[in-house]
């Protein structure tokens, strides 16, 4: 299991975790930022959000291992 | 390999060093870091960093514990000056001479000055946190700007400035900025964006002189006659690569250094970021892109190809700009002649999504203030446009 955290403020709209987790990730309709789906996921979908949060431009997404 | 080194510490040769060891490298790795800040994020230093007050710790683009976490020799404030190929030496400024088996060359761009102009108090340029500090203490409300370059980092300062209360000139050579990076329809709906909002754009002019009084800056003399009193000036001019350390080194470097399709630049030699020009896989053509993004992902291709994978980089380009509270977004590239397909919106108002096509195509996706749009459509960047369009459910 991870456990996920975003900042909206970092947020910048891009997108980019959507398209790497789109089960996790979605955006606002009038912003873009960040919407959390799932703040905790199992070992299965782990792989696509570090990699979400590894492309996020703003480093707004933190995952911890739980 | 028993040790690598990555010189540049900034976004891609962080993404690098990170990348490295989650693919299990567990030699020694070295992070030359030319900065007296550890790594910190550059998008804001144009918009937040000006605006308010902030610090390294804030734009920081990993905790600190993250160098020891990673077991990584963090040498700060240092810098390459050359490189052995033979010898498989870089050699920093500090004296010391590191042996590698892997290199990485992420060292990233400094700003253009203008050529032919004597540095005077009062002309600023922008490209490190330090810059934006010295910069913002400038930028108080009623003084008069110049911002020399309509790109992107002058735009976005322009913007930012006339937020914060200044009188503010932008001052482009070409007569339509921004074209070539938005084609002419989109950048001139950027240069009418700047005048509603009170920013005076003169396009197609050069400065000839910066007017001095006491030593101090007093106003700008263009080309064509234009005198502009002013307070400040920054210089916005575009960036040069970061690659004189490499001359003699053996490496192609022209613009960039000249890498294949891999990032690859000699054997066990990589580069990422914005100093790379790489071949694209598809085209042939050599690239290079100074976009946030783009950093990230080439680190990351850069050190797995590295250690052995082989995989073509081949991004999908994305780059953003803020402009007087609208966020300008595109994937892809545009080219000068592309036609543009609106899907949503009215050009140049919030809500305006298209796509841009060579006639065969779909080459980008646009989105001015339109962030999920964009996102959406940035799927059908690289189709064949017919099949593109048609794929696409009319909005009612």
């Amino acid at each position: 299991m991870i456990k996920i955290y975003i900042d909206e403020k970092k947020c910048v709209g891009a997108g980019q975790c959507v398209m790497a987790a789109p089960a996790v990730f979605d955006q606002r309709e009038e912003d873009g930022i960040v919407v959390l789906l799932h703040g905790q996921v199992d070992d299965a979908q782990a792989a696509s959000v570090r990699k979400a949060a590894k492309l996020c431009p703003a480093l707004a997404i933190r995952v911890v291992e739980e | 390999m028993q040790r690598i080194v990555v010189a540049g510490a900034s976004a891609a040769g962080l993404s690098a060093v990170q990348t490295l060891r989650e693919q299990g490298f567990d030699g020694e790795l070295v992070l030359v870091d030319g900065e007296r800040h550890a790594g910190y994020d550059r998008p804001p230093l144009s918009k937040q960093a000006l605006a308010t007050a902030v610090d390294a710790a804030s734009l920081a683009l990993r905790e600190p514990a993250f160098y020891a976490e990673h077991r990584i020799d963090h040498r700060r404030d240092v810098r390459a000056t050359a490189l052995d190929l033979q010898a498989r030496t870089v050699a920093l400024d500090s004296g010391d001479e590191l042996a590698f088996d892997g290199l990485i060359i992420a060292t990233g761009l400094r700003a253009r000055l203008l050529p032919g102009l004597p540095a005077v108090p009062g002309v600023h340029t922008l490209r490190t946190l330090d810059d934006a500090v010295t910069l913002r203490a400038q930028l108080r409300p009623g003084a008069r700007l110049v911002v020399i370059g309509a790109g992107f980092l002058g735009g976005e300062v322009a913007a930012t400035a006339r937020a914060l209360g200044l009188d503010v000139a932008l001052v482009d050579p070409l007569p339509q900025p921004m074209a070539r990076q938005l084609g002419p329809l989109l950048a001139a709906a950027v240069m009418d964006l700047h005048r509603a909002q009170g920013v005076r754009v003169l396009a197609g002019r050069t400065v000839s002189q910066f007017e001095t009084r006491d030593g101090r800056l007093g106003g700008v003399h263009l080309d064509d006659g234009t005198h502009l009193p002013c307070d400040v000036v920054l210089v916005a001019i575009g960036s040069l690569p970061n690659t004189e350390w490499l001359q003699g080194s053996g490496l192609v470097v022209d613009d960039g250094v000249v890498c294949d399709e891999f990032c690859g630049a000699a054997p066990g030699v990589h580069a990422a970021g914005d100093v790379a020009r790489w071949k694209l896989p598809r085209s042939g053509r050599l690239t290079r892109l100074e976009h946030r993004q783009n950093a990230t992902e080439q680190g990351i291709a850069a050190a797995r190809n590295l250690l052995g994978a082989r995989e073509p980089y081949d991004p999908l380009p994305y780059f953003w700009t803020d402009l007087h509270g609208t966020r300008i977004q595109v994937f892809g590239h545009i080219g000068e002649a592309d036609r543009l397909l609106p899907q949503a919106g009215v050009p140049g108002r919030p809500g305006f999504a298209a796509l841009a096509s060579d006639g065969q195509r779909v080459t980008a996706a646009i989105g001015w203030g339109a962030p999920r749009p964009v996102r959406r459509l940035s799927a059908l960047v690289g189709q064949p446009v017919d099949e593109a369009v048609s794929s696409l459910v009319p909005t009612p």
